[in-house]
This record gives structure tokens, sequence and C-alpha cells, in this order.
């Protein structure tokens, strides 16, 4: 066991975790935080997207003692009350269908507008395309990337 | 608990029960009368279908009995309610039921949620509105039919006296129930505030924060974590295995050998791994070694060589009408060809997984994404030797199910593994296993005959299908309705088929069939438009323009669907160079589909722009979640048209997303859905775009490229999306 020290959506958890264990079951088995969904675990499908940082890592592949001194944002902690310009924007344009993919999505989409306010369409295919749906959102994922690009723009904080 | 209730007419068979429940809230429940009739509908531990309850703070509470898989169900259900009972939909609260009998179907599955709930969902808030108007009526001294109703009041305009629903539920709980058959139902588009709408997912804020919802994140009190292995020849047993070095590794608690059984669907046999985390249980199994006992070697290359040697045979006919080799012999053109699909995958993105706990009661609980728990149920029961009312089955949100969730191999296993065990125990199934171990949609090959008569219309249709059995019988997920179009659209028909014994798992695949044969037959009926010299909205219109006998669809509302997908396309536009138009109809599951796709080709890279979809599925409940079952279908088709699952030794080949590569953000294309809502009771949307998107978009490839798809996926005939 390693004794490793995370910065977790803003507060600090030390953690008794075998070596090489995976952020990703760091967060559902040792934290009980379930909302970082395994689909993979080789690093492809993007189910198990957290920001380092601000940006989108597949925390399946990111061993968890390599990680202190970063900040990692789970969607636990995007905004916990759902106020997020991106989570508003995915409710209101309904983007989720199983939901299973949709924490990778929205946290993807979070750090692409904190970038690039005003994404074209090529920056959201670049952005987008590595976190898979396989109930096929993708569409609507675009509208509301725009949507909330347009919230942002009108002065939303983001 | 105070109970007034009435059974009702036969006809609609349905039972209403009102009671007022100790906190004072007003319990309005429908369902099949049943046992409840038969002894007089007095029967206190009847619960029903259904129910609303409405509490003092205005709050009215829908329970959702059915899973939720994506497919919208515990949306619009609620909505249905509240529609009739005229609420807002903010004052409405969604509450997931568990697995009970007295709900009755419990499934995901055949699109069939919509159809079966209609009625209840309408009578519970129409009987239940009733009951509260007449409150208001008896309260004020004026005529019932005086008072109306919205937003939750009651109001009588003349005396312009209101009241909140709340306030009426006291009064409402001492009137007689109505009698069902006498309630009016509103069931047009017309009559609709809240249904048609575009209304947002009841669970998307615990979704899009992250909150517990499905499967995995139940988190148990001393809960430990397996992983099972199982023998990658399908069935094969465990003859030897390092289970002692296993069990001495980090973190593992028990590691153990599981006899099973040899039914493909039950229990294989396999060896469990269980740990203080899901990590420590995976990187043990990497340690493990195991000596396998194969009793068959089926492989795909084996498959190829059966169906060409059975290409040559006769098959066995299913059906044949008039005399389709004279009809041949008299053609002015016979047109042929012979169409392919593979095996694929469900791949949800949640991979199987299942809680489970083994109490010192002998009492199992369950927790499972499952879309048929019922059965689940039945197979815990029956493996484990325990008692089905000693089972209680948690229906958790599940992570896609598209037909994989039917089985409850992964429900088995957790439940073994627990009483095992003797602690509570998540079983998580990783993305190889679920590849390996999946219930796949069979291949198929179809071998085509169709002769034109002097005016282009096809005079003799003959269909040779080769699919999947064994012992004889066609597996599931095999096989073709005698019956299926066009059968019954030609004078002279004949459908032979033979099969490929197989030991493979296969299982129904969102729209089972259809999702695979769609594609053949539309793609075919696209060469023989063209041979004909005709336009393919005409062929195909004129083709549901007669019948000779039974039609096997219903022709109208088949060809209103393909008519305005082609008038919202623009069909008979010249789409320029390098791009052209695609078109298909299809009806399954109740539901009538057409599309027409746009591709854009650039040589063989094709690049699907838009979809233009033609809809009847009766009135639209939620628009949202019917839109996103249609552009979800699309997507599906599109990526799983480039797939395959393969097998060797008797295994599969495939194991992850690297060489099973679903379609991803930037293929996506842009879908728009017209809805015609005829006058049919609502039906389900979770299939019937699926099967005619596929040979929309391969029509629309030869439209754009000259390259006929006649063998998925796609890269067989040098496509790339
Ligand atoms: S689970 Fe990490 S990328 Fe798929
Ligand atoms: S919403 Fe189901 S996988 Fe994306």
């Amino acid at each position: 066991m390693n004794q490793v020290k995370l910065s977790i959506n803003g507060q600090i958890h030390s953690l008794d975790l075998p070596p090489d264990m995976p952020l990703l079951w760091a967060l559902r088995d040792k934290l009980d935080m379930t909302g970082t969904k395994y689909g993979c675990g080789i690093g492809i499908c993007g189910s198990c997207t957290v920001l380092v940082d601000g940006r989108p890592a597949q925390s399946c592949r990111l061993p968890a003692a390599k990680l202190e001194g970063k900040e990692i944002v789970t969607i636990e902690g995007l905004a916990p009350n759902g106020d997020h310009p991106v989570q508003r924007a995915w409710d209101e344009e309904d983007v989720p269908q199983c939901g299973y993919c949709q924490g990778g999505q929205v946290l993807t989409a979070a750090a692409l507008l904190e970038r690039n306010p005003n994404p074209g369409d090529e920056d959201i295919d670049q952005a987008m395309s590595n976190v898979l749906c396989r109930c096929g959102t993708y569409f609507r994922i675009r509208k509301a990337i725009k949507r909330a690009a347009l919230e942002i723009a009108a002065g939303e904080p983001a | 608990m105070k109970t007034r209730e009435t059974d009702t007419d036969l006809s609609r068979r349905s039972f209403l029960k009102v009671s007022l429940m100790a906190s004072g809230a007003l319990m309005v429940g429908v369902g099949f009368g049943g046992q409840s009739l038969a002894s007089g509908g007095k029967d206190e531990t009847w619960v029903p279908n259904l129910y609303v309850r409405i509490d003092h703070d205005g709050t009215v509470t829908i329970v959702s009995k059915n899973p939720e898989a994506g497919q919208g169900v515990k949306t619009a259900f609620p909505m249905v309610v509240a529609e009739c009972l005229e609420v807002d939909w903010k004052d409405v609260r969604v509450e997931q039921a568990p697995l009970d009998d007295r709900y009755g179907r419990q499934v995901v599955g055949g699109s069939r949620g919509t159809p079966d709930g209609w009625d209840d969902l309408r009578i519970a808030g129409t009987g239940a509105l009733y009951m509260l108007r007449e409150a208001a009526a008896s309260l004020w001294g004026v005529p019932a039919g005086d008072c109306s109703a919205s937003s939750g009041t009651i109001r009588h305009a003349g005396s312009g006296k209101s009241a909140r629903y709340a306030e009426l539920l006291d009064k409402a709980a001492t009137l007689p129930v109505p009698d069902v058959a006498a309630l009016s139902l509103k069931s047009r588009p017309e009559d609709f505030n809240l249904l048609g709408r575009f209304v947002p997912g009841v669970d998307n804020h615990k979704i899009l924060t992250g909150q517990p919802l499905f499967g995995a994140d139940v988190r148990l009190e001393g809960m430990l974590y397996a992983v099972y292995e199982k023998c990658p020849t399908f069935a094969g047993k465990v003859k030897n295995a390092n289970i002692d070095e296993v069990r001495s590794l980090p973190g593992i608690t028990h590691a153990f050998v599981v006899d099973g059984t040899n039914e493909l669907t039950g229990l294989l046999p396999g060896i469990a791994i269980v740990a203080e985390s899901w990590w420590q249980a995976d990187s043990a199994r990497s340690k493990l070694k195991v000596e396998w006992d194969t009793s068959h070697s089926d492989s795909t290359a084996d498959f190829d060589r059966q169906a060409a040697s059975l290409a040559g045979g006769s098959g066995k006919t299913m059906r044949h009408d008039g005399n389709v080799e004279e009809a041949l012999g008299s053609a002015t053109k016979i047109v042929e060809a012979s169409y392919y699909y593979p095996f694929v995958s469900h791949a949800n993105l949640e991979p199987q997984n299942c809680t489970a706990v083994f109490k010192e009661s002998g009492k199992m609980e369950i927790w499972a994404p499952s879309q048929n728990p019922k059965s689940g149920r039945a197979l815990v029961s029956r493996v484990l030797d325990i008692p089905q009312d000693r089972i209680h089955v948690n229906l958790t949100r599940i992570g896609g199910g598209f037909g994989r969730k039917l089985r409850s191999d992964f429900m088995v296993e957790a439940a073994w593994i627990a009483r095992a065990v003797k602690r509570p125990v998540q079983l998580q199934w990783t993305r190889e296993d679920d590849m390996r171990h999946d219930f796949y949609r069979p291949a198929g090959w179809h071998h085509f005959r169709a002769g034109l008569d002097d005016s282009g219309r096809m005079s003799a249709f003959d269909h040779h299908f080769i699919t999947f059995g064994n012992g004889g019988e066609t597996i599931s997920g095999a096989g073709l309705s005698a019956d299926h179009y066009p059968a019954g659209l030609v004078p002279n028909f004949r459908l032979r088929q033979s099969l490929i014994e197989t030991h493979v798992p296969t299982g129904p695949w969102r729209s089972p069939g259809h999702s695979a044969y769609c594609f053949a037959y539309q793609g075919f009926f696209d060469e023989v438009a063209e041979a004909a010299g005709r336009d393919q909205l005409e062929f195909r219109l004129d083709l549901l323009s007669r019948s000779f006998g039974e039609p096997p669809l219903d022709l109208k509302r088949t060809s209103d669907t393909l008519r305005i997908a082609a008038e919202k396309a623009g069909w008979g536009r010249s789409a320029g160079p390098g791009r052209g138009l695609g078109m298909a109809f299809h009806f399954d599951h109740g539901g009538f589909v057409s599309h027409v796709a746009e591709v854009v080709a650039d040589g063989p890279n094709i690049r699907v722009e838009k979809v233009w979809s033609g809809i009847d599925v009766g009135p639209v409940i939620n628009l949202s979640g019917a839109r996103n079952q249609v552009e979800g279908c699309v997507v599906d088709a599109l990526s799983t048209a480039q797939l395959e699952i393969t097998f060797a030794g008797g295994a599969t080949e495939q194991s992850n997303f690297h060489d099973y590569g679903l379609l991803r953000f930037n293929q996506a294309p842009e879908i728009e859905c017209h809805f015609i809502q005829s006058d049919h009771p609502p039906m389900g949307l979770g299939e019937p775009p699926i099967a005619p998107a596929t040979p929309a978009i391969t029509n629309a490839i030869y439209a754009a490229t000259g390259i006929r798809v006649r063998e998925l996926p796609l890269r067989r005939a040098g496509i790339s999306a």
C-alpha cells in the first residue's frame, strides 16, 4: 500500500492505495465517488474522464500515485448543484439517453469551453471525439455545446 | 388505510382504487383486476400496476415500474399521468419501483412499454382528476360538469371558487370511485397540453452531477468486489487453475471455481476472484492460469464455408405463394444479388455488473441493471435453489440495454458469488468479458432473385435465407418471419431457409432480426428499381400500393412515412457531384419509419451528412425522448455498419473498443425527424428507426459512389466512413 494525497474537487484526501491503482478505481472503490465510470479500461472510451489541472484525462490509465500535487475535478465536483453552463445546456437540450457516458462528455465539453469559449465545429469535433457515446447523443452534444457557448458569451460565469 | 374501489367492465379490464394514506396523501391506483376481481376486489394486499400519489403539499408522485435504459420511459410515462391529471410538470416526482409481481410486466424490450402503459396511465390520471372534481363539486354544491381543472387546481367559473388539489384530498377519498369504462380519456394531440412537448429526462440532474444511479454505483456496508473469468470458448469448463496462488495476491479475499451449468444463458463455469477493491481483483486475474476443457471450435471461416455450400442447396421452404419458378421463367428481366451481414455485439457502454447480498435469513437482495429483472430472478431462483419470494430485486438505471440486458447471466453470477462469500458483492465485468461473452446478433446470408414484368414491377421474388440454428431450430435472434414483406406485395413469392449449426450465444439485439435483414431487402429493392429503370421513391410507393392476400404491413402508414421523408429531403433534386441520396422504409415493433440519407463521398471515403426521418408511432408522448430514439438509432445503424464480431477456435476474436470501434463524435450525421401523429395508440420508438437506417445509408453510398454495398461491414465493400 502507498500513502497518497490527492486533491479532488478542492478537497485533500489521504489514501492508502495499492501501487499502480488507477485514479478511476481509487475514486470508485476507495472514495465511493462513483460518478466517474468504467467503460473500457484502456483509455479509448472516455467514460472515465476527469479533469487534471483543467485538462481532460482518462482516469483508468492514470496511476493515482502520480497525481499528487495536481488538481483533480470529477463530475461530482464540476458544479454540484448542476448550474455550470454546460450542465444546464445538457439538460435543456436533453442530451442524456442512458447517461453512462455523460459525465465524461460534460467534463470534456467544460474543458473545451474553458480553453475556447467560442469553438467552431472542427474544434468541437476534435475535443469531443475522445468520448464515446453508445446511445448516439452526438448530435445533441454539438447543439448543447453551442448553447453553452452562447450562455457563456452572454456573461454567465463559466 | 381506508380503501374504496371499483371493478370495471371487462372491455377495459382495468381496476381503479383510491386510498387515503396515513400521511393524508391520496393514492389512486390502477391495474388489471386479476385476482382482485375474483376475490370481489377486496384483497387488501392488492398493489396497483401503477399509482399516483397526491401529497398535502401538492406534490404528485408517480411510480415508474419499468426499468430505464435510456429509452425515456421514466419521463414519458409520468408525463401521461400529469397530462390527464392536469398538473404542472414541475410538481411531479417520479419514483423507480423495484421488481414486484403486482406491477405486471416490467421489461425494457420490444418497444412495448408505451403501448402497454398507455391505458393504465391515462386511467390513473383521469380517474384521480375525476375524484378531485367530484370532491370540489360536492363541497361547493355545484355540478361537477361545471368545474374545470388546470395546474393542480379545480375552478368553478360561475361562483369564482377554486381549490388546490391538496385541499380536496380528504373529501375525494370518501367519494365513490368512477367506472373506468365511463372515463373519457385524452387520446389525440389536439387534447394535449404537455404531451408532444420537449421534456428533459427526470434523471438528468443526477446524471449531470455524477450522483449514484447505475448498477455499479451501489455501495453497501462491507461490500467486496468481484471479477469472473469464463472460458473464452463458450461454456468451456475449468480443468485446472492456480487458484491458491491467486488467493494469496494482495487484497484478495476469495478465489474459487464455479462449476456452473452448460446452459449458455445461465451460470457458465468459471473462476470467481473477490477482493477489497475491483482493481485488486482484476490485477489478480491477470495472474490466473487456467486450463479449460472445451468441446467445440466454431469459427467465422467455417460458418462462411458452410454458408457457401448451403447456398447451392434448396433449403426448407417456409412460404410459397403462386409459382416462383414459373414467374421467373416468364419474367422480362431477372435481378439477382446476395447480401451478407456479420455477427455484431451490443457493446453497451456500461459493462455487465450486478450487486448482491445473501442475508442470514436466507433472503437474497440484488441490484441489477436488468432489462428483464423477472427472468433474472427466476434464473437465480432455479440455479441457487432459493424460492422466488425470497429474492428481492432493485432496478438500477441501465447504462444502455439494446437487448443485451434481457439476459441475466450477470445476475446469477453475482448471486452465486455473494452466497459463497457471505458478504455483499459487486460483480463488475471487464469490457473484454462483455465483448467476449455477449449474446450476439447473428450473421445472415440472403440470396435474392426478382423477376420483373413488362411494366417494371416485381412479378416474382425468390429468397434463400441462410441463418443459424441449434438442433435444427433457429436460435435466438436468428430466423425471419415467413410473412415478412415483400411476401404479400408480389404475386409470386418464395422464402427458403437453411441453418448453420452453432454454439455461439446469440440473442435479441435492438429490433431483433429487422436491424439486420432490412439492409438486405431494401438494398436489393434499390437494385431492382434501378434494373427496372424506375425512380426509387416511385418504385417503393408502387410496391406499397397493392397486396396479394393479407398485406404484410399497413401500406398507407408505411407509404406516408416514406413520402414525408422524401419530401423533406428534397427527393428528386440533383445532389451534386460526389453526393447521393438513398432511402428505405420499414415496419417493426408497431412503428413505421422511413429514412432518406444524404452521403458525401470522396472516392471510397464517405460521410453521412444528414438523415431525414418520417415516423408514425401514433401520437408523440415526449418529443425529446422520441427524437432521441430516432437520433440514437441512426447513429447506431451507422456505427454497427462498420463493425463485426468474428470467431476462431470457438471464441470471440474482438475484445475491446480498439478492435470494435464504435462511431465517434465527428462521424455523426445531422438528423431531422418528422412525426406523423396518426390516429392510432402510441407505440415505442426504441427499435423501429434502426432497421431502415442502415439501407438508407448504404443506398445513399451507392448513389454517391456507384459502389453497391452488399456485404457489411462497409469496409468489405471498400468503403470507409
Ligand atoms: S474507461 Fe477509461 S477510457 Fe474507457
Ligand atoms: S448516453 Fe448512453 S452511452 Fe452516452
